[in-house]
């Protein structure tokens, strides 16, 4: 289905609406002087570009990789220590922090893709593992404490400094990646990645190779991964391991199951409900009785149970089934 | 020499008390299919049972007895209440309910037994050191971890190689169907299993206890390094978890006894006293990144 | 755009907020970690904090305050969000806690420069902030990552201490506290081990490596639930009695409850210890001690400085907290009782103060704590202020 079909269908209409919604979110929270939401929302924006990228690989090409935040962490790394070093301009920021993410991606999918299931996830965690502890190593930049990082610079174009610009910025690079998601989908390409999912042996029976397809799919959610570094990095103007810990790479794919794997707006979905229950369960625990709200974790834990054993398909599959 | 052997069995210990971790997650793996993020928090329930009952029962020995029929009971509701339901699903809906537990678990001790953490004396007769060689101390309760923990080795390789059960586990990790087709009773035989694995992490979480104390999380990093094994050791197979967690314990203590020193032997003291722990930290991954490079099912895994 | 934001705040501020500055309550955030393995840091911080509430009557200034707590999850990321939460959604007028500095160095540029909120660090104090980063937005009551263990080691070379094994986490604060204590003591360092952080479970391959050896002393650096499984394991290793251990945070109120009699004649460096002379220490401590039966810990009593030096500004300007430079001019006064007996600022905003050497002992009670056995640092500057811009 493209872009413009889906929107007749009540998934279309609700995710025209959210769509609609998040793309004038700054007036919104300028009207109701909701600064922090804003903040939110750009996280939210961010997010979502990261889990998307996972699920080209995870969702339709069942790839589960367990190192996903690894690519936070190289988009992240490469405007941080170039803008340390004095070369603050985007227009050399922004490719090499996605041609060094896509590159580090090529290489982890060459070794790593010839492992299946629970190896691939622990091959992946592997080494985003390394990443990790080589970004808390790097004393010039911060080590374990990270780094304050001043934000890419595209002058004449947009400040990245003003909330609103960076989030309407971050929301165009969202829809981009929104659109190139369901034409991948929708392309050969994609259906060759879907099909080896299901049955990678008719897959190579029928003259594919499945592994150089994987790799590009993996290369390419490294490239989109590196993105939403790039742009975590200019959200926070500060680096650290800490984007690319394990617990984050395991939040992405709790968000894209959570979503819907597999969809072209599962993980939009997944991103929000995640961010949006981190965020109001706590309050919402403390109106019930002062001081509950600490324990949020306590009701949020078994929601995820309840989730994976009920809501199969994740909130996508609540939108109704989907046709095709 | 002396150096070297303390060392080595430091490294057997470690090893040990790893594999009573990887063993359970490797036998649910194998046998149900079953990717249980929770077994993390077994270990650390294990080990909180187990601070409540010694306090009760004033007694060690007494109170680590009486944990690990306890920990048995929590392994078979968890499995009745939640993991049953998970067996037939996809991976991934298995690390989202089980992800989902161990956020449950954590806040369900910080509810019960409060933030602070609670620590378990070594009992008054292990308390000392023994001498592994004359003019070798080594620590006594350490030495028991290595006897308990080599005890349960073979209790498990004797249950899977010799018994009937053990059968149905071989069995089933490498064809899962074929148990049912053998009329089993699948249910039972996985609820038990599944207990089984509960204790086995329970008594490494009580084990660790006096040495790195009981707190909340304890089980999620050391969970990480529980995969790590299972995955370098092949899934399903408690032989080469036993293998791996070897290799993964030496590794570990290699890296943190004598890299430093190698390392100074071509770099500036400064810089190897920096770029060790680095290295060190990153070590197991590395060679697990290679076994799987090198075989992708790793030592003693089925091939595909 | 932000000015103009601040502008039409102000315009606000100056055409409503004025006449009802009295009952409109006086906002701070606190920042600390609430869960997780660290979470009784936060505790005793939090409990701290609501003693200096009660102590204050619940008001700065003629006041009414209220305090806005956020757990940061020992996460940096998470500490900023709940930062900018603090500043952007709840617009709190001071923000303090922060335990861990890379939490602090993460969220520091969001509340000072964007938010231009005053920021009181109670714990964290990594040395670029004392430094190059010192910011005017920026106080601490608490003391920058070197001192404590430079007076550790100042009192092992005065007590003629031949040599030390040096141990720390591998992380930055690991890493300044090592650094630290080789800035005073000059004698050899037999040795040094920065050990994965903060999920090493097993020090038995690095304490093998004591004993063969054989230093005069340990120095370590293990905060929190870290320092309980160090000291267990140095005990059961048969290294208690022969080589002593000298330790910076890692035997302190929040952890004497599990590590008991394991710690007893340890001895460590401190700017703030329970038995302090002064007034307002004795009531501090024994009103924390009857309200929840254990000691407070420096975490607490860093915490509870915190919200007086922010009532010492509000009580000097009759709690109006509006003009931000009025506030900052009465807080680097540091016109306050501190729990360790006062203290001056340095240019950096970092205290000048004394440091003492602790003992852990037993109680009357049989409870165990520290006690004050001598002065290491007389007035101690951090090593890094010259760098800092600000004069």
């Amino acid at each position: 289905m493209s872009l413009l079909a889906s929107l007749r269908t009540p998934r279309g209409l609700i995710t025209a609406l959210l769509l609609l919604v998040l793309a004038v979110l700054p007036l919104l929270t300028q009207a109701f002087d909701q600064r922090y939401l804003l903040s939110i929302g750009t996280r939210i924006v961010i997010w979502s570009i990261a889990a998307i990228s996972l699920n080209m690989i995870l969702g339709y090409g069942g790839m589960v990789s367990f190192g996903h935040a690894v690519f936070f962490g190289i988009g992240g790394y490469a405007v941080g220590i170039l803008s340390h070093h004095g070369v603050a301009g985007g227009f050399i920021q922004w490719p090499v922090a996605i041609v060094a993410a896509t590159l580090w991606a090529a290489l982890v999918g060459a070794l790593s893709l010839r492992t299946r299931g629970l190896y691939f996830i622990m091959i992946t965690l592997a080494f985003a593992q390394l990443v990790f502890y080589v970004g808390g190593g790097l004393e010039a930049y911060g080590a374990d404490d990270g780094l304050n990082i001043s934000r890419s610079r595209f002058p004449g174009l947009v400040d990245l400094r003003d909330k609103a610009s960076f989030y309407w910025l971050c929301f165009a690079l969202l829809c981009g990646t929104l659109w190139f998601c369901s034409r991948f989908a929708n392309s050969r390409f994609g259906l060759v990645i879907r099909g080896a999912k299901s049955n990678e042996l008719r897959m190579t029976a029928l003259g594919f190779p499945v592994f150089r397809y994987r790799l590009a799919a993996f290369t390419l959610s490294g490239a989109f991964g590196g993105l939403s570094g790039i742009l975590l990095a200019n959200e926070g103007a500060y680096i650290s391991p800490a984007m690319m810990s394990w617990v984050k790479s395991g939040d992405l794919i709790v968000i894209v199951v959570l979503g819907g794997m597999g969809t072209l707006f599962g993980p939009l979905y997944g991103t929000i409900a995640f961010f949006v229950l981190e965020e109001s369960l706590k309050p919402l625990l403390d109106l019930v009785r002062k001081g509950w709200g600490e324990y949020w974790q306590i009701v949020f834990g078994p929601m995820l149970v309840l989730i994976a054993l009920y809501a199969r398909g994740g909130i996508d599959s609540l939108f109704g089934r989907r046709h095709g | 020499m002396d150096y070297l052997l303390l060392q080595v069995l430091n490294g057997v210990q470690l090893g040990l008390l790893m594999f009573l971790l990887a063993a359970g997650l490797t036998l649910t793996f194998g046998i149900m299919d079953l990717v249980n993020l929770a077994h993390g928090s077994l270990y650390m329930m294990g080990a909180y049972i187990a601070w409540m009952l010694i306090g009760w029962t004033d007694s060690f020995v007494l109170g680590a007895l009486l944990a690990l029929p306890a920990t048995f009971l929590l392994g078979i509701v968890v499995e009745a209440i939640v993991m049953r339901r998970l067996y037939v699903r996809d991976h991934l809906e298995q690390v989202l309910a089980t992800f989902g537990l161990i956020l449950f678990f954590n806040e369900l001790v910080r509810v019960i037994w409060g933030p602070a953490g609670k620590s378990i004396a070594v009992p008054a007769f292990l308390n000392r050191t023994v001498e592994i060689l004359p003019g070798v101390p080594y620590p006594a309760y350490r030495f028991a971890i290595i006897v308990v923990g080599a005890l349960v080795a073979i209790l498990l390789a004797w249950l899977v190689a010799r018994t009937r059960i053990g059968m149905l586990i071989r069995a089933g990790a490498s064809n899962r169907r074929m148990i049912g087709a053998l009329g089993v009773n699948i249910e039972l035989l996985f609820t038990l299993v599944f207990g089984l694995g509960a204790v086995f992490a329970g008594l490494a979480g009580l084990m660790a206890a006096p040495i790195t104390s009981v707190k909340i999380g304890m089980g999620d990093d050391i969970l990480i390094l529980a995969f790590v094994i299972i995955v370098i050791g092949g899934i399903g197979s408690i032989k080469g978890a036993f293998v791996a967690a070897m290799v993964v314990g030496q590794i570990d203590i290699v890296g943190r006894a004598f890299l430093p020193d190698f390392l100074k032997t071509f770099l500036s003291a400064s810089a190897a006293s920096s770029a060790a722990p680095a290295i060190s930290q990153v070590l197991i991954y590395i060679v697990m990144a290679g076994v799987l490079v090198w075989r992708p099912t790793g030592l003693f895994g089925q091939r595909t | 755009m932000k000015s103009k934001l601040f502008g039409t705040a102000t315009i606000a501020a100056l055409a409503f907020g004025l006449p009802a500055m009295a009952q409109t309550p006086i906002k701070i955030g606190f920042v600390s970690t609430f869960s997780g393995p660290q979470a009784a840091i936060g505790e005793d911080m939090r409990r701290s904090v609501e003693l200096a509430k009660e102590h204050l009557g619940g008001k700065m200034g003629g006041r009414p305050f209220e305090i806005i707590y956020e757990d940061d999850q020992f996460k940096p990321d998470v500490g900023k969000q709940k930062s900018e939460k603090l500043v952007q959604q709840d617009k709190v007028n001071v923000i303090a806690g922060y335990i861990w500095s890379n939490v602090l160095l993460a969220s520091l540029k969001t509340v000072t420069d964007e938010g231009d909120t005053i920021l009181i660090s109670s714990n964290a104090g990594p040395s670029q902030i004392a430094g190059e980063l010192c910011n005017k937005n920026f106080f601490s009551t608490s003391w920058n990552n070197d001192q404590t263990p430079m007076a550790m080691g100042q009192y092992l070379q005065e007590k003629g201490v031949k040599s030390l094994y040096l141990m720390a986490g591998n992380y930055a604060a690991g890493k300044d506290m090592l650094a630290g204590v080789k800035r005073t003591f000059k004698g050899e360092i037999k040795g040094e081990d920065l050990t994965k952080w903060p999920d090493q479970l097993d020090f038995s391959a690095e304490l093998a490596k004591v004993g063969t050896a054989k230093p005069d002393g340990i120095f370590i650096f293990y905060p929190g639930a870290h320092g309980v499984q160090f000291l267990q394991q140095y005990v059961q290793a048969g290294l208690k009695g022969k080589i002593p251990l000298y330790q910076v945070f890692s035997i302190d109120a929040i952890t004497l409850p599990q590590q008991k009699e394991l710690a007893l004649g340890t001895l460590g460096a401190q700017e703030w210890v329970n038995d302090l002379p002064n007034e307002q220490n004795k009531k501090y401590v024994a009103d924390f001690k009857k309200k929840h039966g254990v000691y407070p810990s420096y975490y607490g009593a860093q915490s509870y400085d915190s919200i007086m030096l922010i009532a010492s500004a509000a009580e000097a300007l009759k709690g109006d907290l509006s003009n931000k430079d009025k506030v900052r001019a009465e807080m680097k006064k540091a016109n306050f009782k501190s729990l360790r007996g006062g203290f001056k600022y340095n240019t950096n905003q970092f205290p000048i103060q004394n440091f003492y050497i602790q003992e852990a002992v037993k109680d009357p009670e049989g409870m165990m704590t520290v006690k004050t056995i001598a002065t290491a640092v007389k007035d101690g500057k951090d090593p890094y202020y010259e760098k800092c811009p600000m004069k």
